[in-house]
């Protein structure tokens, strides 16, 4: 095996040693177009990991729908008219759908986002007041900082517990005071504390100061009936959101008598749609540093193959000589060839090796800030792998250029006196 | 040994066509040590690097060691000359970065001889040109005679079956010349094939036959006595 030869790597170290600053300047090319394109593609990589931690504990396939009012007259109902829903829309949208996956049940005190003041010991805390199915923390996870948060058990029993947001223990207890199975009053019922939660920065559906309450307990403490305020909904992982919101949609339409054409009588959010652009961008911003990326390396690429266009003609002398003594034009060419690769590998590793460094830096400085949306930036094996044979093979490529170039000068040439 | 039929070269200048070998016959057996002599222009050069391999010839035959040498691919060529052929050239052409030692192996090197073994012939060509202390060291802490003498041991460490040597003392003073001569007188005493191109009679006259080339053709082709160099080291 040729590659194992000894002979051929001392021959190219030896050529590449002899004017070291040359090489390395040749080889800056290549180490700053791997810089580029491994800064670019981690900070990429960061910034995609940076969404997905804000999205964390945010299921992407699922939707919210609530009431609005109506705008179109119909079927003898006259425009403007508020739609409430019932907690049997609820069934019935999950027995006819069967891609809903997880169907949470809400409902407010108030209106949406109404404050409700919440007493205890003389304190109080203007909150928002939700009932809800626990179902609920599959769709937006609540971090936990202490207790549980509302279970089946809860629903079956309408306990009178609750969960709180952190901002409400603040208000409400006294700094570093056990709150779990403390208990607090809304509306003249009392409801024991058993975990307090904190609201996520980023994505907050629920308000700063919410307080969580089980949906069936809601009902009969403050006599809602079989009123919905909304529904929380995720789908299966294979179907899209934008075709089940259109299929609730349209059962709900029906039931309620709502014109089929009325945009604005039922609420929707669409979170899918969200991530989809975010994730949409995210993989332009990579390829286009993948682009960029390739774009500066073939350039670094070519500097190196120029720098071996005028080795050759310094060495056309002894490659004369070489081929007078039995060279093959393979033996010629694959030296010189293997020079470029050389050249090239050795410089995109030394490039590599600082950019990782960087991005370890970066990260190691801004990575951890909650508020920073840049989160390990690094680039992944594959990433690495395929810059890495696509350098070797721009190499290949390249290097062809002088090493054609070396066989193409007759020995007879290359051997004439001066 | 080497045998040429009717040998035409012509290169292209331009628009003129440069005759420059005009029908050469020539012939050399095993043994032999032929001095090619001739003035600059006389196509002197030209006929060595046919001979060399190095070109190709326009019309006429070239048989060396029985096989004739015709449209050969670079490859081909390369291969044959590794196996035929010893150069030795004026300039000396020793390769600036590698040892004595490495010099002398590199024809062994495309041999594909190993590593090992290429050490120890080299190392015994270098001593049969008394260069083995010299070894290790680059051409450039070498004298110019010195350097056509490892050149000369490059050439034979192949174990070809003719030496070509171009104007091998036409970089040296006369004492090294003789030097190099006595050399080349010594290998051709054990039985080598050696062509020398030069052009100073004393050169010549070393060698065992004159061949004169005049504008392309051969005008004299005499055997002579030789003079030993050993007389003048």
């Amino acid at each position: 095996m040729w590659l194992l030869d000894k002979d051929l790597w001392s021959e190219i170290f030896h050529t590449l040693g002899k004017n070291m600053l040359r090489t390395f300047l040749t080889m800056l090319g290549v180490i700053f177009a791997m810089l580029i394109l491994v800064l670019l593609l981690g900070s990429a990589n960061g910034m995609s990991n940076g969404f997905d931690k804000i999205f964390a504990g945010t299921a992407s396939n699922s939707l919210f729908v609530w009431g609005q009012s109506t705008s179109e007259p119909y079927k003898g109902f006259e425009r403007g008219r508020r739609i409430r829903y019932k907690i049997e829309d609820a069934h019935i949208l999950k027995e006819q759908i069967p891609e809903i996956e997880v169907l949470a049940p809400r409902i407010e005190l108030g209106s949406h986002r109404a404050v409700t003041t919440v007493y205890r010991k003389g304190q109080t805390s203007g909150s928002s007041v939700y009932g809800d199915y626990p179902e609920i923390d599959n769709i937006t996870k609540k971090k936990l900082v202490e207790g549980r948060f509302l279970n089946n058990n809860d629903i079956e029993h309408s306990k009178k517990v609750c969960v709180i947001g952190e901002e409400t223990y603040k208000l409400l207890f006294e700094k570093g005071e056990n709150a779990i199975g403390g208990e607090i009053r809304i509306n003249g019922v009392f409801f024991t504390v058993v975990g307090i939660y904190k609201p996520s920065k980023n994505i907050n559906i629920d308000g700063e100061n919410a307080v969580f309450i089980p949906f069936t307990t809601f009902q009969k403490a403050f006599n809602t009936g079989d009123r919905m305020g909304w529904m929380a909904i995720a789908v299966e992982p294979n179907t899209k959101v934008a075709v089940v919101e259109k299929q609730i949609k349209a059962i709900l339409k029906n039931k309620y008598d709502i014109h089929p054409d009325d945009e604005r009588a039922i609420g929707s959010f669409n979170m899918s749609e969200i991530f989809n652009n975010i994730s949409a961008f995210t993989n332009v911003l990579k390829g286009f540093s993948f682009f960029i990326g390739i774009f500066t390396l073939l350039a670094g690429v070519i500097a190196i193959s120029n720098i071996l266009l005028i080795t050759v003609k310094e060495r056309t002398k002894e490659i004369g000589v070489r081929r007078a003594l039995g060279a093959t034009p393979v033996v010629v060419k694959r030296q010189i060839v293997v020079e470029a690769i050389v050249l090239t590998a050795f410089a995109g590793l030394i490039g590599f090796a600082i950019s990782v460094g960087i991005l370890a830096i970066l990260n190691s400085i801004w990575g951890s800030g909650e508020d920073f949306p840049f989160v390990n930036p690094m680039v992944n094996i594959p990433q690495f792998v395929i810059s890495f044979l696509l350098m070797i093979t721009l190499s290949v490529l390249i290097g062809l250029l002088p090493a054609n170039k070396a066989i193409r000068v007759r020995p007879i040439e290359a051997l004439r006196e001066e | 040994m080497i045998e040429i039929k009717d040998l035409h070269k012509s290169y292209q200048m331009g628009s003129n066509s440069l005759h420059v070998l005009k029908g050469i016959n020539f012939k050399a057996e095993a043994g032999e040590l032929v001095a090619i002599m001739g003035s600059s222009g006389s196509g002197k050069s030209t006929l060595l690097n046919i001979l060399g391999m190095l070109d190709g010839a326009d019309s006429g035959e070239y048989t060396l060691d029985g096989v004739p040498i015709k449209d050969l691919s670079e490859t081909k060529a390369a291969q044959y000359r590794n196996k035929f052929l010893g150069f030795i050239f004026q300039s000396f052409n020793l390769i600036n970065y590698k040892s004595a030692l490495e010099n002398v192996a590199l024809p062994l090197y495309y041999q594909g001889v190993p590593r090992k073994e290429r050490q120890e012939k080299a190392l015994q060509y270098l001593e049969r040109v008394g260069l083995k202390e010299w070894a290790t060291h680059l051409p450039s802490e070498l004298s110019g005679g010195q350097k056509q003498r490892v050149a000369i041991a490059r050439a034979m460490a192949a174990e070809p079956k003719v030496l070509l040597a171009d104007e091998p003392t036409g970089a040296l003073d006369s004492t090294t010349s003789y030097e190099v001569m006595d050399l080349i007188q010594k290998i051709n005493d054990e039985g080598n094939t050696i062509l020398v191109v030069t052009h100073e009679e004393d050169i010549a006259h070393m060698c065992k036959r004159i061949v004169h080339l005049k504008d392309g053709v051969i005008v004299e082709d005499k055997k002579v006595n030789q003079v030993r160099a050993e007389q003048y080291v």
